[in-house]
């Protein structure tokens, strides 16, 4: 075996065995850290003794065994160090006998790491850690903060959890489904994170939208009956399906409708086609009607499934939106649905839409972009060069930035 | 970690409160007093409970510091902000979920926000010195 073929079969158990190692460790020591930090030292054992030995034939039996040895000399250790300041005799927890059906560890650990009492950001950075297994200095830099604020982020959170006694717990059927938009909020946040990127140089941070889509996979595997669940996997399986389209070679971002549809990734869209289709069975046959992330996965269908922008079925967008809206009256939805309306009923009446919501977003780019192209589609050539430099005194990636510079210059006069 | 997590709920109210506490009329003092009675008893009953109860204002407090020669006392509470701790209970729960969800039942009774915070537990404390 080569060097190369073990470091492809490492990387591939990496993502398949992380987060199932981890969380089996936590139910059994009851302790994060312990189940981090002994998966971390299992995965570099493997790392060094693979190329060697060659790979186990069962690789997550062998890490699973490895880690909990690992955790296991870890409290052994802890636990005589201790014994120097106090006499006090340390007793584990003995692991407690599963009561319901049988449930993955990986979904307690998910809605651990989500739950409600950590900031937005502890959970992020959690969930890619002891989920994703992403390291500390990769989360770090995907969210361009310094290496130690990242380590102390997680290191709280952790201590939090432990103090605070947050369970390592699937909740409740009463609970559930307001714990889970919490799970999937945090999973599209790393996802936009990587996709519209705010910050930083590049446009797009393929590191986040694929670790978010891996996520959404998961997800899927433990909730698949889960509409949401499918819904937002299939919203970023279409929008990361024109990802190849999005930014040019010269690195501008290329619009909806300048995009070259032949370059979009046919794969992503059938298998997220495939999960829309399987939700509007679900709804039609009486089940739950869809949510927000299911109706935006097919809003982004309607896109993907059409052979260019004129040809798209705006009416059916248009109607999404109206849906969406009824869910989420939030500004940016309405911006969205102003865009669509421009398409079917015409420049004009868009951006009347639009203009309505010129208070509450007049700190975001895309409201002034989107005003700028209607400005010019009417002809109205000084506003739009006003609203263009509003969006890109506002824009902080750097693809959206070139792209609207250009479309400024372009303005007649 | 064999005994039940024990929490502190605390509840803040105005430093300089009216004549009916932190109450907007005589009514809405009674009634959330009648409130908090229920929660208390339903704490009680549910095995939860382990100490409730409101204090005085905090301009009848007085703050002391004994780590000098001399014991200095302060007039007043030792944080000057415009909210100040009105009332408290001390409950066991099992874990944060179930703490939280009894937090806002009290928040409710009480007409007040509540901080849920946990104590120190010996393995917590054992921990501490430990590192």
């Amino acid at each position: 075996m080569t060097g190369c073929t073990v470091e492809q079969a490492i990387t591939r158990v990496h993502h398949e065995e992380w987060a199932r190692v981890v969380a089996g460790l936590a139910r059994r020591f009851s302790d994060l850290d312990v189940a981090e930090e002994a998966t971390a030292e299992a995965f570099a054992a493997a790392a060094e003794r693979w190329p060697r030995e060659g790979v186990p034939p069962n690789p997550g039996g062998w890490l699973a065994t490895t880690a909990t040895r690992k955790a296991i000399d870890r409290l052994r250790r802890e636990s005589q160090r201790e014994a120097k300041h106090q006499a006090a005799r340390i007793v584990y927890d003995s692991p407690p006998e599963p009561t319901g059906p049988v449930e993955d560890d990986r979904l307690r650990l998910v809605f651990t790491c989500c739950h409600p009492a950590l900031a937005m950001e502890a959970r992020v950075a959690l969930t890619l850690r002891l989920l994703g297994g992403l390291t500390v200095p990769e989360i770090a830099r995907a969210f361009l903060v310094q290496e130690t604020t990242m380590a102390r982020r997680i290191t709280r959170a952790k201590a939090k959890i432990k103090a605070a006694h947050i369970p390592y717990r699937v909740p409740s059927a009463d609970d559930i489904r307001e714990r889970l938009a919490g799970v999937l909020a945090v999973v599209y946040l790393v996802f936009n994170e990587g996709y519209l990127a705010s910050e930083g140089d590049e446009p797009v941070r393929v590191d986040l939208t694929d670790e978010a889509i891996r996520l959404g996979r998961l997800l899927r595997t433990l909730l698949p009956d889960g509409g949401e669940v499918a819904g937002l996997l299939a919203l970023m399986l279409l929008t990361d399906a024109r990802r190849p389209a999005r930014v040019s070679r010269t690195g501008e971002l290329v619009t909806l409708a300048e995009q070259d549809r032949g370059a979009w990734d046919r794969t992503l869209i059938a298998e997220g086609n495939a999960l829309v289709r399987e939700r509007l069975e679900a709804v039609a046959a009486g089940g739950d009607p869809p949510g927000r992330y299911q109706l935006q996965a097919a809003i982004n269908a309607v896109h993907t499934n059409a052979p260019s922008a004129r040809d798209t079925d705006w009416s059916t967008i248009v109607a999404l939106y109206d849906h969406l809206m009824q869910l989420d009256p939030s500004p940016i939805v309405r911006l969205n649905r102003a865009v669509a309306v421009a398409e079917v009923d015409g420049p004009g009446v868009g951006l009347a839409e639009i203009d309505r919501l010129a208070e509450v977003l007049d700190a975001y780019h895309a409201f002034h972009a989107a005003r700028a192209d209607l400005l010019r589609r009417l002809g109205r050539g000084g506003e739009s060069r006003a609203a263009y430099d509003r969006a890109i005194s506002l824009a902080g990636n750097p693809a959206e930035r070139a792209y609207l510079t250009r479309r400024r210059d372009q303005l007649a006069g | 970690m064999s005994a039940v997590p024990r929490y502190l709920l605390s509840v803040y109210g105005p430093a300089e409160p009216t004549e009916f506490g932190a109450y907007p009329s005589q009514e809405a003092m009674l009634q959330a007093f009648a409130d908090t009675r229920a929660f208390n008893e339903r704490l009680q009953r549910d095995g939860h409970l382990v100490f409730a109860d409101g204090l005085e204002p905090a301009t009848t407090a007085t703050t002391v510091d004994g780590q000098g020669e001399k014991t200095a006392l302060t007039d007043g509470p030792y944080l000057e902000t415009k909210e100040h701790l009105g009332g408290f209970w001390v409950i066991e729960a099992a874990d944060l979920d179930v703490a939280l969800a009894l937090a806002a039942e009290g928040s409710k009774a009480c007409r007040g926000t509540v901080e849920v915070r946990p104590f120190r537990t010996e393995e917590s404390v054992r921990a501490l010195l430990a590192s």
